[in-house]
């Protein structure tokens, strides 16, 4: 059914059609309306679900945790410093195989206070053994929570939805909400091949100082590797029943572009509007859209960039003495392997909320056309400079 | 004066990693007494995440959980809401936690906890320190004591938790020790007919960190009690206090000389200690309706 949703409401919908049985989270700008409609969905019967209203997002995490080991699907939603807080237990959660989902409204983080988007609490979180994903639209927010429960359960990783906050989690969308049986077809009732039981009791996290900590940790990098194939049968699966597929990149008029954009998230859009003008003047120019950050698709970015002349990638978040992070993982994919040598102009824009419009991404190709190598690796778009 | 158990359906198993003369190893062996089988334990970081066992071994023969530091009460109440989920309302949640767990970096979640009042059993074994991490003083360890962090002596009391725990009027509060393990094993077997977050605090002897032989262990215990340092009591609904065991009239110099930690006190200082012990007890005496 065709419903007008903020992606907020997009995210909460998607929690209820999962069936999810316990959710515990913390408020914060963005993320607030999602954890509202699910309370109010706890009490009305639209839900059944144990909804724990905790004092932190520490916490919140570790709650979800704590019901997934037990048995239960679980969900959380958090943002910017919530997530931050919560750091540690991303941790725990991936190192336990704990399939959990989160939404993760991407904003800035203080000091200054900003409430508004960019991408640099997520970013901070790649290295925590947590699958991620990059949603375009609001649509493509609830489809990813559902597609995240099928992925995380198969291959027993959390899996983290990000969506750009404010540009998306308080704008209304048209958006297709899919029928509960479907999604009762898509995504099987909730089961761990390992859960705490009393009649089958076992020790879970225990302390582990010798070669098996190592093999373990192997065992999740392995589970990343079947997270992309997890992540492609969850589309196909999903576009089978809803007509909707997303793929873990998203290739737009790339055919014979010398020069590629590489975006993620909302920026996405505007994107797509500039190329398609671009074009229109001549200028052989594609878009790559990033919808899965980790596990990074190594292998299609490769085939996808490896042979074209220049490419130009856009992040909403830097690294603080190095680079924009996505451009620092296009630039990782493509040295060192046998395809032509793209030179890779990497640039950072629409920091705390400030706007990435039509004209900053011509600029971006603009530029990216006229120098004959990248100035540095951070070009920055937008800061006065 | 020790509970007559049978070895055999014992929950924790002998191999564990505890140092000889451990108190909280026995606190585990009187909690899962009570407790019986179809419980659950979480395990934050402590001395306990040792003295379990190694991956892929556990002493403990029920399900347990292990957690980050600070996560105790909040991993647990994640576990209930999942088992109420699933019509599992019959199994106990019990955290198992050190004072560090509990009354420091474990609070926030313990205070929110207790104020959902959460289906859980929260339980503080307390050996005066972060033990695990080599003997850094803990917001519970007590006025005078050497540790590697207060190398002159704590010069502040120990914070008086079960009173914070009863203000959150929680249905069940109290205190145990090793040493008396019937009045243990009695509270922990009301505590698993309440529903509601229940607190228990434990005084957990640690030769190691306390500075005594470990043959002590269970001596030292008895005496914290009979010395009044360290009452036994419980508190139902926040308000209805109760003394369970009668301490006896020795001096707090007699639990305190034969500890290493304290021998730096001069007698002044043991007075000092003394009368604050005094001052705790004629509180307490006027809560359980001793005295007015
Ligand atoms: C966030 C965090 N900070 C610090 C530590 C290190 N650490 C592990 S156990 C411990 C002390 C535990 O003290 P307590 O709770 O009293 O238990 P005990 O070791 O005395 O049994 C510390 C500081 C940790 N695991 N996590
Ligand atoms: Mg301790």
């Amino acid at each position: 059914m065709k419903k007008v949703l903020m992606g907020d409401h997009a995210v909460s919908h998607a929690a209820m059609l999962s069936r999810v049985q316990v959710i515990s989270a913390y408020p914060i700008t963005p993320q607030t309306y999602v954890v509202e409609e699910l309370a109010e969905a706890c009490r009305d019967g639209r839900l059944k679900a144990k909804f724990v209203m905790v004092e932190s997002e520490h916490s919140a995490m570790a709650c979800i945790i704590g019901a997934c080991a037990a048995g239960s699907r679980a969900f959380t939603a958090t943002s910017s410093h919530g997530l931050a807080l919560m750091h540690e237990m991303l941790h725990w959660a991936s190192g336990a195989r704990l399939p959990v989902v989160m939404a993760n409204c991407n904003r800035a983080l203080g000091p200054p206070w900003n409430i508004l988007c960019d991408h640099s609490d997520s970013m901070s979180q790649r290295d925590t053994g947590w699958i991620q994903f990059y949603v375009e639209s609001n649509q493509e927010a609830l489809d990813t929570v559902i597609q995240a429960y099928r992925i995380a359960e198969k291959v027993l990783l959390p899996v983290m939805v990000n969506l750009d906050g404010f540009f998306l989690t308080h704008t209304a969308e048209v958006v297709d909400v899919p029928d509960q049986d479907q999604v009762d077809a898509y995504l099987p009732p909730f089961s761990l091949p390992y859960k705490l039981d009393v009649e089958d009791p076992h020790s879970f996290g225990a302390i582990c100082l010798d070669d098996n900590f190592m093999a373990l940790k192997h065992d999740m990098q392995a589970a990343m590797d079947l997270a992309r194939d997890a992540a492609l049968e969850a589309d196909e699966a999903f576009a089978e029943i809803f007509g909707r597929k997303y793929g873990l990149l998203e290739p737009y008029r790339m055919d014979h572009a010398d020069t590629v954009l590489v975006t993620n998230g909302t920026i996405t859009g505007t994107a797509r509007e500039v190329v398609d003008d671009l074009r229109r003047r001549g200028v052989s120019v594609g878009l790559l859209k990033v919808r899965m950050l980790r596990p990074f698709p190594f292998a299609p970015v490769r085939s996808l960039l490896g042979d074209r002349e220049r490419i130009a990638v856009i992040d909403r978040s830097v690294s603080y003495g190095l680079a924009g992070g996505l451009a620092c993982e296009i630039r990782s994919a493509l040295y060192g392997h046998d395809h032509g040598r793209p030179r890779v102009f990497g640039y950072i824009a629409g920091l705390g909320g400030k706007d990435v419009v039509p004209s900053d991404i011509e600029e971006i190709v603009n530029r990216t056309l006229t120098y004959e190598q990248p100035p540095r690796d951070d070009i920055w778009i937008g800061a006065g400079t | 004066m020790n509970p007559t158990m049978d070895p055999a359906k014992e929950l924790m198993s002998p191999g564990h990693l505890a140092c000889a003369g451990c108190g909280a190893a026995p606190a585990m062996r009187w909690a899962l007494e009570a407790l019986g089988p179809r419980t659950i334990v979480v395990m934050p970081a402590c001395c306990w995440s040792i003295i379990c066992g190694p991956y892929p071994h556990s002493a403990l023969r029920v399900p347990t959980f292990h957690t980050a530091f600070e996560t105790g009460a909040v991993t647990a109440a994640g576990i209930r809401a999942s088992l109420d989920m699933q019509g599992l309302q019959d199994i106990n949640v019990m955290v198992w936690a050190g004072d560090g767990g509990t009354f420091d970096i474990g609070f926030q979640a313990l205070s929110a906890a207790a104020e959902r009042n959460d289906d859980i059993i929260f339980v503080c074994y307390d050996n005066e320190a972060y033990m695990n991490t080599g003997i850094q003083r803990s917001s519970a360890t007590p006025a005078g004591a050497w540790t590697t962090t207060t190398p002159g002596g704590k010069i502040r009391p120990k914070k008086n938790l079960v009173e914070i725990m009863a203000a959150h009027r929680i249905p069940y509060a109290a205190t145990a020790s090793i040493a008396f393990p019937d009045d243990f094993i009695s509270k922990m077997t009301k505590a698993k007919g309440i529903k509601g977050t229940r607190f228990f605090h434990v005084l957990a002897t640690c030769p190691t960190g306390w500075r005594i032989p470990s043959s002590h262990t269970v001596k030292l215990a008895r005496l914290a009690v009979y010395s009044r340092a360290f009452p036994l009591y419980e508190v139902e609904d926040g308000e209805r206090y109760t003394i369970t065991v009668h301490p006896r009239d020795l001096p707090l110099r007699d639990y305190l000389e034969p500890q290493g930690r304290f021998r730096g006190l001069t007698k002044d200082q043991i007075e000092g200690l003394q009368e604050e012990v005094d001052r705790t007890w004629n509180r307490l005496t006027r809560l359980a309706g001793w005295s007015s």
